[in-house]
Order: structure tokens, then C-alpha cells, then sequence
């Protein structure tokens, strides 16, 4: 072999191995933070050959506008909040999954949340995440006991010390159970109730704030009381500050969950569903309820079999059929409804 | 043919930045001017030609009060900017030896080093209730306890004015530098003391530099979502903060159009207002 065939089958070599690197099979998921921990994604890339392009977004409205406008397949794999999966289906976004091939029997039965992940019937969705938005407190700085009841919690005695957590449903949740209504039925008559608790909780609240401004605040000792926080918050600053801790009130709190489904048109349905079924595993849920952006319980209860003993410490492994008990889903209003909730969340903020 | 060769090579030059204009502003305020006029009817958009949202802007308090507060922060951070950055600018022209003028200059634009998002963050933690001014508040007995600062209008503006002191520094220096000594010169011969100098002469001439940066730094206040967002901790709220409420959770693109044509509308006015005085090509 003389020289220049030496070089051309190098480079034909090279060509080669650059096609196939450059053919390796892309996933595009979007998500929110807690995807984004290499920790979680990497294992599912290394076990499939492929790579998954994430890309955050905040807010139901801006990632619907998105989907919108992308071409389809695009997108493959789509997280949304729990209560807004029919807002995906109605627009066409999501697409069915197989139900026998999830492992939903192994969920805890509160978080499987059927009629939320399915319209018609037809299942678009699986819960992989939930929560709870309620009370987180530095303990070193306040009263325990007044923290495990709403009416002292946000009370005149916490003045300047409290903040808000930015987002209208959770909090406009709390201020209902806290006025006796159950977020499920809350509808426009009970708006005037549920404003009148927001005004008292914003005329002594310091900040209203969002998540990294929150856990920013409490952690320096801005507030000491986050109204609307929970193990989310205060769960990844457990070892530096275990003095920051979150509890359910006795009236209860509001429960959160996110859902992972396909995207309607994707190319890549099987890998895209392979996806979802390694987030809903063991493995998958416990790598997620510890993302490094932030913690939550995760929604299939044999991940117990793979978190550590001060994993589950942290995230209350063993309360959670109380808690679960205690709390409410998040208010899921109608387009009407939601409109008037948020002009109601906005009034309050600009008092 | 000279005449239309001309003309030609005019148009060739001229095209770069006009298509540029076109297809980044024209086209997008037409678009956004469009949406402005539709509306959402529960969660589906209408296109059409309807007034709507405009009609809601008068009707809802929470609106009016954003494009309030929005005016207020922003006057009040373009008014205190300019009476700190004068001085500034003054010093470093006509107070600092040529030689380390340069140097001041540099030492007076470091900041725009940093990023703009973690600067701010950096003044949350300057202002918090455990921050360095309530400890040394604290510490020189001044206060017993410690005060809110962060969370607040005041920390707003604090975070806008140490952006826009070095803005508006440059700007009017740039117009100082220009100035001859023969001016200052001549009022003293003619008798003006150092006070009537400055009001009668200096002042007029450097108006151009001071309006230039005072009209950049009520564009880039008011528009801005960033600061207000992380120093003003949701307390009152400003029009882009309103703007992303209706991106983020509903998606109502036609509301959302019509706050940010407002804002537009403001803008237009703040520049016909300073039209007189702007000149660009003195910074």
C-alpha cells in the first residue's frame, strides 16, 4: 500500500466514524429543571447509544407556545404539570401511551392520578413527580407549633419575615383550604374568600419570590418562613442548613405532581417511550426525586428499593401516607377560571 | 447614468441596515402590532381586528398601576443616574490628570465586567436583612435593627442606578471631552464666577450628552424584566414583569402585545420629548 492509499483509507476511515457519530440517534425532551441532572440523563444515553437534547422551560403557556410553532417531530418527549395534561391533549400535543407497558401498579395509588394523565379514556401521560407546596420555615427562627396550623403561620406575629412563592395556583390553593374550601371546587364565588387570605398573607409577606429567590431568601436569613415551600425547596440544602425544614399544617396543604408523556408526530416513538418507561423505573424515579435542581417524592413507590436510608430521611419516606391524606391536588381551573384567579393573584401583588 | 450609478451605490450601501431593520424591527412590530389586535377566547386564539385588549388595559387596576410604577422606577433611576454620573464624568475629565484618565475611565465602566443577572443577585445579598449595609449600619449604632432594604422599590432602583451611572458616565463624558477650555475661559473673562459658568454655558452645552444618556437609560429601565424581577421581590410590579405573567402561564400573546405596544408608545413619547437635545453622534 503506497502512501496515498495509506491517507485515503485513513480519511475514509475517519468519514465513517464521523457519520456514525454524527448519525448517533437524538432524543429532544422538554423539560423542567430537575431533568438536566446529568446523574439521571446519562445512564439512559449510555444504555441506548443516543443523546438527549433537554431544554428547560417555565410556565404551561410557553412551552404549549412552543410546541405550536415546532414542526412535527421536533420534539419527543414532553414534561408538563400534573394538571395541565388535558391542556396538552386538547391541543393536540401529546400522543397515547401503551398503559400495560407502565409500571403504575407499582405507584403510590393517590399520585397515579388517571383522570388527569387521560382524557376520553385514552392515557396521554404518567406521573413521575409530586410534592407538596406548604409551609418550609427555618426552625432556628420560629415557633415550630405555629407552623403546623395556616392562621398562625402567615399571622401578624411573622410580619416582614415571610415570602410568597411566585406562583398564583399553589398559593391561591393554601389560602382556600386555609378559608375551608377544597381546592377541587373552587370556582368563582369563592374568589372574594380566597382574596381576602391572600391580602392578609401579602400584607405580611417581605418578598413574594420564586424558587431560587425563595430558597435564596431563606437560606440567608432574608425570611424565615416561605409560604408555599416544601421538601422541594429546603430538601437539597439538608445538609448544609438542616435547620431549614418545611411540615403540612394540620389544615392540610397542596400537593403538586408532574407528568412525563410522547410527543404527538415524533419519529422516534419507541425510543421516546423508552424514556418515559426509564424515568417511571426504580432506578429512573430515585435519580429524579434527587435531581440536584430540586428534590421530590418520587411517583413509584419501588424507588424506596433504590434510595438510601438519608435520601428517604429527607424526603419523609415514612410520613408520606399522612401527608398524602392531608393535601389536596393543586386547583385545576378552566380557561374562565383561571383568567379570574390570575387577575386576582395580580390585584394582590400590587397592593 | 453618473446620477443613477450613484444612486445605486447608495441604495447597495444603505440595503445591509435597512433589510436588517426591516426584517428585525419592522417586521416583528407589524407582527406583534397584529397579535396586539387579536384576542384569546378561553385558550384558543382569535385573529381579528378588535381593540379588546387595549379596552382591558383601562379596565384593570393591576395594569394601569404596572405602567405606573414602571414610570416612576424609571424616572426616578434615569434622574438620580444623571446627578451621579455628572459629577463623575466631570471629575474624571477635567479633575484627573490626562495620564490616568484612561485608567478612570476603565476603573468607572468595571462593573459592565460582571453579568448583568449575577450583579443583581450580588445587590440582593449586599441589601439582605444579614447583608454587609445592615451589618455595618448595625455596627456603627446607627440602627438596633436590621432594616428592609431588599425586596423593595429602593433595591430596584439601586440595582438600576449602578448599571446606568456607568452608561450615562460615558455619555457624558464623551460630551465634556469635547468642549474647549476656551469656553470656560472666556465666561470668566467676562466676568461669570464659577457657579454662573457652569449654568450659563457649561450646562446648555453639555445637555446634548446628558439628555443622549438619560433618554438610553429610560429606554433600557423600562423595558428591562431582570432587575425589578430579582432586587424589587415582586412587591409591585412593573409592565415586562406583567408581560411574562400572561407569556408564562397562559399564553395570551394578544394582551401581552398590547402591554409591550404601550411600552412602545411610552418610549415614542420619552423621545419626542428629548428629540431636541438628542445628539448621537456627540457620545
Amino acid at each position: 500500500m503506497n502512501r496515498l492509499q495509506k491517507i485515503l483509507h485513513s480519511t475514509t476511515i475517519l468519514t465513517a466514524a464521523a457519520g456514525a457519530a454524527s448519525a448517533q440517534e437524538e432524543l429532544n425532551a422538554l423539560v423542567w429543571c430537575d431533568h438536566t441532572d446529568p446523574a439521571l440523563i446519562e445512564p439512559f444515553e449510555a444504555a441506548h447509544g443516543v443523546k438527549v437534547n433537554l431544554r428547560e422551560y417555565e410556565g404551561t403557556g410557553a412551552a404549549l407556545a412552543l410546541l405550536e410553532q415546532s414542526r412535527p417531530g421536533d420534539w419527543d418527549v414532553l414534561v408538563i404539570d400534573g394538571i395541565d395534561v388535558f391542556r396538552a391533549v386538547e391541543a393536540g400535543i401529546l400522543a397515547p401511551l401503551p398503559t400495560d407497558q407502565l409500571p403504575t401498579g407499582d405507584f403510590f395509588p393517590e399520585v397515579v392520578m388517571a383522570d388527569n394523565n387521560s382524557v376520553d379514556g385514552v392515557t396521554y401521560a404518567v406521573t413521575e413527580k409530586f410534592g407538596y407546596n406548604t409551609i418550609s420555615y427555618n426552625s432556628s427562627k420560629v415557633d415550630p407549633v405555629d407552623m403546623e396550623s395556616l392562621s398562625t403561620a402567615w399571622s401578624e406575629k411573622y410580619d416582614g419575615r415571610i415570602s410568597i412563592y411566585d406562583y398564583y395556583l399553589p398559593v391561591m390553593g393554601m389560602a382556600a383550604i386555609a378559608k375551608g374550601i377544597k381546592t377541587a371546587e373552587i370556582g368563582s364565588d369563592d374568589l372574594a374568600a380566597i382574596g381576602s387570605e391572600l391580602s392578609t398573607m401579602r400584607s405580611h409577606a417581605a418578598s413574594v419570590a420564586g424558587v431560587v429567590a425563595a430558597q435564596t431568601a431563606l437560606a440567608t436569613g432574608e425570611v424565615d418562613i416561605v409560604v408555599g415551600g416544601g421538601e422541594w425547596l429546603t430538601a437539597v440544602l439538608a445538609e448544609e442548613q438542616p435547620e431549614l425544614t418545611w411540615t403540612i399544617p394540620k389544615e392540610g396543604a397542596v400537593r403538586w405532581a408532574q407528568s412525563i408523556g410522547v410527543v404527538a408526530g415524533t419519529e422516534k416513538p419507541d425510543l421516546a417511550l423508552e424514556f418515559v418507561k426509564y424515568i417511571a423505573s426504580p432506578e429512573g424515579q430515585a435519580r429524579l426525586a434527587t435531581s440536584s435542581c430540586f428534590w421530590g417524592m418520587p411517583a413509584n413507590a419501588k424507588a424506596g428499593e433504590v434510595l438510601s436510608d438519608d435520601q428517604k430521611a429527607i424526603l419523609r419516606w415514612d410520613q408520606q401516607p399522612d401527608y398524602l391524606a392531608l393535601t389536596q391536588l393543586y386547583p385545576a381551573p378552566d380557561a374562565d377560571l383561571d383568567i379570574e384567579m390570575q387577575d386576582l393573584w395580580l390585584e394582590t401583588l400590587q397592593q | 447614468m453618473t446620477r443613477m450609478r450613484d444612486r445605486i451605490t447608495g441604495w447597495g450601501f444603505v440595503a445591509p441596515a435597512l433589510l436588517w431593520t426591516i426584517a428585525f424591527f419592522v417586521v416583528p412590530f407589524v407582527v406583534m402590532g397584529a397579535m396586539s389586535l387579536a384576542t384569546m377566547k378561553g385558550r384558543t386564539l382569535i385573529w381579528g381586528f378588535s381593540f379588546e385588549n387595549y379596552a382591558e388595559l383601562a379596565e384593570k387596576a393591576y395594569l394601569w398601576r404596572a405602567i405606573l410604577v414602571s414610570l416612576e422606577i424609571t424616572l426616578t433611576v434615569t434622574v438620580v443616574s444623571v446627578l451621579l454620573a455628572y459629577p463623575l464624568a466631570w471629575i474624571i475629565a477635567f479633575r484627573v490628570p490626562e495620564r490616568w484618565r484612561r485608567l478612570a475611565l476603565l476603573l468607572s465602566i468595571l462593573p459592565f465586567w460582571t453579568s448583568y443577572v449575577v450583579r443583581s443577585y450580588a445587590w440582593l445579598l449586599v441589601l439582605a436583612r444579614e447583608g454587609v449595609v445592615n451589618k455595618a449600619l448595625i455596627g456603627l449604632g446607627l440602627i438596633s435593627e436590621p432594616v428592609t432594604l431588599a425586596n423593595t422599590r429602593f433595591a430596584t432602583v439601586t440595582g438600576f442606578v449602578h448599571f446606568f451611572v456607568m452608561l450615562l458616565t460615558l455619555t457624558i463624558y464623551a460630551n465634556l471631552i469635547q468642549l474647549s477650555p476656551n469656553y470656560r475661559r472666556a465666561a470668566m473673562d467676562l466676568g461669570a464666577n464659577a457657579l454662573q459658568t457652569f449654568r450659563h454655558v457649561i450646562l446648555p452645552l453639555t445637555l446634548p450628552g446628558i439628555v443622549t444618556g438619560a433618554f438610553l437609560t429610560f429606554v433600557l429601565c423600562i423595558g428591562d424584566y431582570v432587575t425589578p424581577q430579582i432586587l424589587g421581590g415582586n412587591t409591585e410590579l412593573t409592565v415586562p414583569q406583567v408581560i411574562m405573567v400572561q407569556l408564562g402561564r397562559r399564553a395570551d400573546f394578544p394582551l401581552a402585545s398590547a402591554l409591550a405596544i404601550v411600552l412602545m408608545g411610552i418610549v415614542t413619547l420619552a423621545y419626542l420629548a428629548s428629540a431636541r437635545w438628542l445628539r448621537l453622534d456627540r457620545i
